[in-house]
């Protein structure tokens, strides 16, 4: 982040002040994410010969996301490391990258191809679109949300702004007890922050894990000194009563019982909404997110869809016929990539792999494998004295998910077995001393 | 500056040029070698980096640490003795590093 690019010449003449023909480009990927990364990349080992514009709203080239709660918040690793590929890459391989551009309307014609006019008047006209907008912070829209300090961390903007104002703060208070508020919140008191966590719901994780995961993130957190409260909404967000510039800054956090805790920083992550605004302007299909098929097409059969922004049928083998859905994970804006760039090449493949997550807390490392809904039975391992926890979800006997904390080595044998359609037997799975892999059986 | 010699499944030979400090792991992504993922981005939760080390590279190495250790144990391709995550092995000044890639990594 931070250095430039080398770009191609834009495509339309600068300083005439008239708009000369532009160079039209084969594929236009809106979105220069993690999805529309591996969309460039994939289509290229795929042999997709014409001319791709990777597109991005952000000054940055682009990065990853995930250690933007973490390595890169703590300062660990340096902002470089998060780029994905070097400028020498995109160069070699014909991919125009273009940075800071906002893409507020598109044009289209019959046949797929169009123009996307950017907010500053730039046009980029295409063969091919792909979307791959991500999602934006679910705003908090109580008294004083537009106060100085009360953050959001989506992009690496959001990071920077966070980081700037986390040497003065004495006192955090994190909204959302999902994970980026818990990673957040973990980086924070590492950094020796007083942090508390607010949790609108009876429990941590929401519908990402399971009941059992989610009370031992609870005690393993209060049992590390971070003050988390489930139940909990803030009413309002206080100024500082100082006279002055000071009154634009958050001092506190008002609770719905009236106790005040006092903050700095507050650091909102109540989730995130699904950017459909330029599909639904194309009028594509839009249902919490937009709706593609297996082959990561939309409505309209030409443009892809991938990633946070889009709802797909649910790729798990042995999911409901019909059923949907919308993953926010680093894992799915790769192998939604890869069906798209197939898709873009001529050819059907569907999703492949079994969607994984992870999330890194203080010293919890969960790493969760497939999707737990509509479980009807959990088998627990716990070793205290190594630290490491797992759940294992079942549908009618066979394994369908797990939630491991440290435990890599059982993530790994229920990651493997839900690939190749294999189970663990519940019963035998019970005792912690037991490798899950060498128990795994052909269903 | 360092070396790491990337042969994949094929016996194709790519030899890139890194960073001291950077891991081997995000040398390749960064110049789109194949047959390395990295899908966690080296915060070892994937083991999608898998490497084969050249036996007489193995010395200039960190040894391993517990997490590394168990996370091969699930790489798609089985581990062997020479087996590493290259986002655990950081180039050193005047490191020239030996490599294979497994078939696949996923």
């Amino acid at each position: 982040m931070g250095t430039h690019t080398a770009e191609q010449p834009a495509p339309v003449a600068a300083g005439t002040g008239t708009t000369a023909v532009p160079t039209r480009t084969g594929l236009l990927i809106i979105g220069a994410s993690q999805s529309g990364v591996q969309l460039a990349v994939s289509l290229r080992a795929l042999g997709f010969d014409e001319h791709i514009t990777l597109l991005g709203d952000e000054d940055h080239r682009p990065y990853q996301r995930p250690a933007l709660s973490k390595e890169f918040l703590q300062g660990t690793v340096e902002s470089e490391s998060l780029i994905f590929r070097s400028n020498e890459y995109w160069a070699e391989h014909n991919v125009d990258l273009v940075k800071g551009e906002y893409i507020v309307r598109i044009d289209r014609d019959a046949d797929g191809s169009g123009v996307a006019h950017a907010s500053s008047g730039r046009q980029f006209p295409f063969k091919r679109l792909a979307l791959t907008v991500g999602a934006r912070a679910r705003k908090l829209e109580i008294d004083g949300g537009d106060l100085d300090g009360v953050l959001y961390l989506r992009n690496a903007d959001d990071a920077l702004a966070l980081k700037a104002r986390v040497g003065d703060a004495k006192d955090v208070v994190v909204i959302g007890g999902g994970f980026i508020g818990l990673e957040a919140a973990s980086s924070l008191q590492k950094m020796g922050k007083n942090v508390t966590v607010l949790e609108f719901g009876p429990r941590l994780v929401g519908r990402a894990v399971g009941e059992e995961t989610a009370e031992y993130f609870l005690q393993a957190h209060r049992a590390r000194g971070l003050d988390i409260r489930l139940n909990t909404s803030a009413a309002r967000f206080r100024a500082a009563s100082a006279e002055g510039d000071k009154q634009t800054s958050v001092a506190g956090v008002e609770l719905q019982d009236g106790t005040v805790l006092p903050a700095q920083i507050v650091l909102v992550g109540i989730g995130v909404i699904p950017n459909t605004q330029l599909a639904e302007q194309l009028e594509l299909t839009v249902d919490n997110g937009i709706v593609v098929d297996r082959f990561a097409l939309a409505s309209d059969g030409t443009t892809v869809a991938i990633g946070d922004c889009a709802n797909m049928p649910n790729p798990v083998p042995g999911s409901e016929p019909g059923e949907r859905i919308r993953l926010e994970s680093v894992n799915n804006a790769i192998e939604h990539a890869k069906v798209a760039a197939y898709s873009l090449t001529g050819r059907r493949e569907e999703y492949a792999g079994i969607p994984w997550f992870w999330s890194n807390q203080a010293d919890l490392k969960l790493q969760i494998a497939g999707l737990c809904n509509g479980y009807d039975r959990t088998v627990l391992r716990r070793d205290e004295e190594r630290g490491k926890f797992s759940v294992l979800y079942y549908r009618q006997g066979q394994v369908i998910a797990a939630d491991c904390v440290n435990a890599p080595l059982d993530f790994m044998a229920v990651k493997n077995a839900l690939a190749k359609g294999r189970n663990i037997p519940a019963d035998a799975a019970a005792d912690p001393a037991t490798l899950l892999k060498t128990i795994t059986t052909d269903s | 500056m360092p070396t790491v010699h990337f042969t994949d499944a094929e016996g194709e030979v790519r030899d890139v040029q890194g960073n001291p400090g950077d891991s081997v792991m995000e040398t390749a992504v960064r110049n789109g070698v194949p047959g390395i993922v990295a899908e966690c981005g080296g915060s070892l939760s994937c083991a999608t980096c898998h490497v084969f080390v050249r036996e007489d590279c193995l010395s200039k190495l960190p040894p391993m640490e517990d997490m590394e250790d168990e996370m091969l144990y699930g790489t798609a391709v089985d581990r062997e003795d020479n087996s590493r995550l290259s986002c655990q092995l950081r180039l050193t000044d005047e490191l020239d590093l030996f490599v294979t890639t497994p078939e696949t990594q996923v």
